[in-house]
């Protein structure tokens, strides 16, 4: 195993996340945040507890949740993206590495950077929600999960991409509709049965609903369901950064 | 002696049907410097695109130090250090960090005093903290380099590698090519500055539409290929060469002022004692005169022409 190489790949990585600190840690913190001054405190006193929750608090997870997923595709979209963008990427592809080990680089440095944004806006959440969390292990299990999960996904879409807009649209005009539609800040139990049904085919709705299982242990569905799919979303991500490197999809002529 | 490369049989087809390789076979030796001469598609940038693992190859096979560029990929790929036609870089990442990137990319230990002497040998030192997006052109072609040398390569790959840079960066690449080939590295160049090639390398490939159409020493080349002219500048200007000279191939100037004689050096008669004998016959004067060899440049085309 090219031990170095991976080192390299990661840390280069985190690097470039340091020196835009702003624009990589304290945009989504602060801008997360907000949702919890203006749905939380400000708009949450005024409605009524779900599921024996104050509403302020029944938000953090899917919050945490809807940041997770935009920040870990578009971190790790731009992480392959642009040495692809600026050429470099000859560099990676004519070095001594293996796909596992390039894969490891990129999508480990973008999945630290988002479990990190994770943990930051779970700590200043606190500063605004008074919240629980009854199951750690499972809570740090599904951060991590769908930390890594759409990371690969962005990794995908990064390769995929030939421009900056594409690289956009997947974040901003897919992941994060689904997540507000995904029971970010309602219980899905609340709509009308008909879109009960049509909600439980928006894979995001797993997500929030087992990352906040974790927290308070009341779910939309059952947590082994969404379990369940984020490893499937997660081995369909694997067999299609697989395909890519098998085939040099615009990697390789 | 093991060649340090052994093409055989290599192909190469994109995708559009393009075929951009056509059975290549060459062998690069171990310790020289190879200059892969030819016009632009020739297939230059995908033969070494293919052996440094940038491009999918085709059919046939290439070793790089006895190993298979695709079944032994980490150890030919280890061996061999690139410096791309483009100016690739990651414009906001600064030299230093950008050079220690690539020793780590390519297997090895960090190792900070050898980055150093890289960089003071490249002339590089004074600029290590600075944005790569901030260096002439000329010092990006030099991080270039610096990138390709930081794993220590026995094998350097040069794709045009002095194109749009000064005379005075040229020659100081020059230089180092002649100081990389003196500590044992093995130097693939292209080039379109075929008197850089005439400058540095030991051997010449001409590669035309995908095909390897000649493999020569350079010395032998210019022997072999090359012809020498007489030129003979005249006390007369002439209207047109005298019907009396007919037989000779002689090139009249436009002011009838010069006549030139092509001839081949390594005949054992050269023509030019009887031609100046002929020209007294015809009441030709010369106040001077100069013979010059054919150059390197002269001998490509002509190869390319006449294929």
């Amino acid at each position: 195993m090219n031990r170095y190489a991976i080192r390299a790949i990661y840390l280069f990585e985190l690097s470039r996340a340091w020196r835009t600190l702003l624009q990589s840690i304290a945009t989504p913190v602060i801008s997360t945040s907000l949702y919890f001054v203006v749905f939380g405190s400000a708009i949450g006193s005024s409605m009524s507890q779900i599921h024996g929750i104050g509403y302020a608090a029944f938000i953090v997870p899917g919050l945490i949740m809807m940041m997770l997923l935009t920040e870990s595709i578009t971190n790790a979209s731009f992480g392959i993206y642009m040495p692809r963008y600026s050429g470099t990427i000859y560099e990676v592809l004519s070095a001594p590495v293996s796909h596992v080990e390039i894969l490891v680089g990129y999508v480990g440095a973008a999945a630290t950077k988002s479990i990190i944004l994770g943990l930051l806006i779970l700590v200043t959440a606190r500063i605004f929600v008074d919240y629980r969390i009854e199951h750690p292990v499972w809570m740090a299990l599904f951060l991590i999960l769908t930390a890594v999960t759409f990371c690969l996904f962005g990794f995908i879409i990064g390769i995929w991409a030939d421009g900056w807009e594409k690289l956009q649209i997947v974040p901003s005009l897919i992941v994060t509709p689904l997540a507000f539609l995904g029971g970010s800040f309602y219980s899905i139990e609340m709509l009308p049965s008909f879109w009960q049904k049509v909600a439980l085919l928006n894979p995001v709705v797993y997500l929030i609903s087992g990352f906040r299982w974790s927290f308070y242990g009341v779910a939309d569905v059952n947590p082994a369901v969404s379990l369940g799919m984020t490893c499937g979303f997660l081995a369909i991500c694997l067999a299609l950064v697989g395909w890519i490197f098998k085939t040099g999809y615009r990697l390789k002529s | 002696m093991q060649p340090v490369i052994s093409i055989e049989q290599l192909t190469k087809t994109y995708a559009s049907g393009h075929q951009a390789l056509k059975s290549i076979d060459l062998d690069i030796r171990r310790g020289e410097i190879f200059a892969l001469l030819g016009p632009n598609g020739a297939g230059k940038t995908t033969l070494i695109g293919i052996v440094c693992g940038i491009v999918n190859p085709g059919t046939g096979r290439v070793l790089v130090d006895g190993h298979d560029i695709v079944a032994d990929y980490r150890q030919a790929r280890s061996k061999i250090g690139l410096v791309p036609q483009e100016l690739y870089n990651e414009g906001f990442e600064s030299v230093w960090t950008t050079v220690r990137f690539s020793r780590g990319l390519f297997g090895k230990a960090p190792d900070d005093a050898y980055i150093e002497k890289l960089l003071r040998d490249l002339s590089l030192w004074d600029k290590k903290d600075a944005r790569i997006l901030d260096l002439s052109g000329g010092m990006k072609r030099r991080v270039m380099i610096a990138k390709a040398l930081s794993h220590e390569p026995s094998i350097l790959f040069l794709d045009e590698p002095t194109a749009g840079v000064d005379v005075e960066l040229r020659r100081d690449m020059w230089a180092m090519v002649h100081r990389l080939r003196e500590r044992g590295v093995t130097i693939i160049l292209t080039t379109h500055y075929i008197e850089e090639a005439e400058e540095m390398a030991d051997r010449i490939g001409v590669i035309r539409q995908g095909e390897i159409i000649l493999v020569e020493d350079k010395e032998r080349l210019m022997v072999q290929l090359g012809s020498k002219r007489l030129t003979l500048q005249l006390q007369q200007p002439l209207a047109q060469i005298p019907a009396g000279l007919a037989e000779y191939p002689l090139l009249l100037s436009a002011d009838g002022q010069q006549l030139a004689y092509t001839f081949d050096a390594h005949h054992e008669r050269t023509g030019i004692a009887e031609l100046l004998r002929r020209l007294g016959e015809q009441g030709i004067d010369f106040k001077d005169l100069q013979t010059s060899q054919s150059s390197l440049e002269e001998i490509v085309v002509n190869l390319l022409r006449a294929r």
